[in-house]
């Protein structure tokens, strides 16, 4: 049996959390087995039997008042508890900072060999054999989990959803919670409310130490908002604090995965195309012809950004009004 | 206050990555090594609270003799004492039972990690080591106060922030905002000449994975040059031919 984590915010399941169930559901169909999901937290009953379309057979809630906020010790144990009733031989959670904030105390309560970062499906011909992007993508492994019973944290916008249909069999469960298992507690969650977030974005404007100071950003951000993208920055911005550390990808920020990722004024050092290498399309725009970053770019344009951007966003915004 | 601080010694982050031995080794010929930075701010962080309100800092790595150079500079820095678990780090399941075994004797009121290693990217042996020892955990801070012995902080979720409160013990891992590194004085380099480096042998044989094997990514294929005065095109051609927009 393939248990999958359904990761919610605020009752309302997240992209990568419907990847996680096709990507469970795929293995499960493989292997002439069930998918089970468990949600924990507050998820209406339609939403939950919605995952039945992504491949769900059924559907595990586990709710309570104390619940409603996430709460890593928890969640661990309460996922775990159904992993254990339900016999899970095989359990997928999102490669995410939730995700991965209870997967490793799952693998420890279950003595289970665990997988992060992964961007395959099982190979049991040999083992049970995942990859995952190691040294911020700059290589791939491949790791044989020899456990009977195995964690996979699966990085998000790597599988696409599928369609199966099912109709998921809706029930609930007390993940055996006392009020002991809730020593952390969560005071305030801020969330960004109007921007994507860069971990979850399909597309990403980026931009480097080529637009010469954070005032000149107005016009990466309409970029952004225009295709509908989230911004990112380079290491030496937001070192400088032009931006906030929470743009900068690379090999010491975020290791990002967007369908594209526009590389703006950035000349492309190693650490930084570690974090985006793995973009399905990169465009770098770059004054330098001898940038680094134009090798690993699928479009390049050699211009000054300043004269360039212009004419991008323009053909940019009449693209989306004809759309 | 007894704080634990987990170290990774990684490649530099300039690090071409090669492989060897039918790609199931990564080359270390001519690689740098280092603290991984995102224990180094961990560590930074460890020795602001420990010299506002007193106690010690202790440096543990599970690894070969090899890594002793990226403990001895813990040590630069400022940590009390350094503990060399004396084993290949498998992979994150072996070296969070291996810290777990350690921390049990020793009693820590807070344990640090950097949120992964810039190498393996794993991410997983805090919340590993924090089951293991049945505390809290609480990852990708970009904050951590003590007081009272109640730890208040700040972490990075998806698409925001949370501030959390959590008595100790707990297990928390660094994330960037934390602090900012400290580069060793050289008083604090003869320190470290002196300061303990206790090598402990492995104890548990609970082995969960193996990496079979390494791929380098594939070369792109070339990148298609826009001339600069045509430079609207790109649009066209994320819309219609790479069809990503």
């Amino acid at each position: 049996m393939i248990l999958v984590y359904a990761e919610s915010i605020d009752g309302n399941f997240k992209k990568s959390t419907l990847e996680a169930v096709s990507y469970a559901a795929g293995i499960a169909q493989s292997n002439g087995t069930q998918c089970v999901v468990v949600s924990i937290g507050h998820v209406d009953d339609a939403k939950l039997a919605d995952l039945g379309n992504y491949g769900a057979d059924k559907v595990v809630a586990v709710n309570s008042a104390k619940l409603v906020v996430f709460n890593a010790e928890a969640y661990a144990k309460a996922f775990a508890s159904v992993a254990a009733a339900e016999g899970a031989t095989v359990v997928v959670v999102s490669n995410t900072y939730s995700g991965k904030a209870i997967a490793g105390r799952v693998a420890a309560k279950l003595k289970a060999g665990i997988a992060s970062g992964v961007i395959s499906i099982p190979y049991t011909s040999n083992g049970f054999v995942v990859r995952k992007s190691v040294f911020s993508g700059k290589a791939f492994a491949d790791v044989n989990l020899t456990t009977a019973i195995k964690v996979l944290a699966i990085t998000p916008n790597t599988f696409d959803t599928h369609t199966f249909g099912k109709t998921a069999n809706l029930t609930t469960a007390d993940g055996g919670l006392s009020d002991a298992d809730f020593i952390s507690n969560s005071v305030e969650i801020s969330r960004v409310t109007g921007k994507i977030p860069l971990t979850e974005a399909e597309l990403v404007v980026s931009a480097g130490r080529g637009m010469k100071g954070p005032e000149h950003w107005g016009i990466i951000e309409e970029l952004a908002q225009v295709l509908g993208a989230a911004t990112a920055c380079s290491k030496p911005v937001s070192d400088m604090h032009w931006r906030p550390h929470s743009e900068h990808v690379g090999q010491t920020g975020i290791t990002i995965k967007p369908n594209l990722y526009i590389a703006i004024g950035i000349s492309g050092a190693i650490q930084h195309l570690a974090g985006v290498s793995s973009s399905k399309v990169i465009v770098a725009i770059n004054k330098d012809p001898e940038a680094p970053f134009f090798k690993a770019a699928d479009y390049g344009i050699v211009a000054d950004a300043f004269d360039v951007l212009p004419k991008i966003l323009d053909a940019a915004k009449k693209l989306k009004a004809a759309n | 206050m007894k704080i634990l601080v987990c170290i990774s010694n990684v490649p530099d982050t300039t690090t071409k990555v090669t492989f060897t031995d039918n790609n199931t080794k990564f080359n270390t010929a001519g690689v740098q090594f280092i603290i991984n930075p995102y224990d180094e701010l961990a560590l930074t962080r460890a020795l602001e609270i420990t010299e506002k309100q007193g106690g010690t800092v202790t440096a543990i790595n599970v690894g070969l003799a090899d890594a002793e150079p990226s403990i001895r500079k813990t040590l630069a820095i400022g940590a009390n004492d350094a503990v060399r678990i004396n084993a290949e780090p498998i992979d994150a399941y072996f070296v969070a039972e291996q810290i777990a075994a350690y921390a049990k004797s020793e009693q820590f009121d807070l344990i640090l990690t950097g949120r992964e290693s810039i190498d393996y990217n794993g991410g997983l042996v805090g919340g590993l080591l924090a089951e293991m020892l049945g505390i809290p955990s609480v990852n990708v801070i970009t904050s951590i106060e003590v007081e009272n012995g109640v730890a208040t902080m700040e972490r990075d979720i998806d698409g925001g922030k949370e501030k959390v409160s959590c008595k100790l013990p707990l297990v928390a891992s660094a994330q960037k905002e934390l602090t900012e590194p400290r580069i060793p004085n050289m008083r604090g380099i003869m320190a470290a000449r002196t300061k303990p480096l206790k090598v402990v042998e492995v104890s548990g044989d609970l082995i969960t994975s193996a990496t079979v094997g390494f791929e380098l990514p594939a070369a792109k294929g070339g990148v298609k040059l826009i001339p600069a005065d045509q430079a609207e095109q790109l649009i066209e051609l994320l819309h219609n031919e790479a069809k990503v927009i």
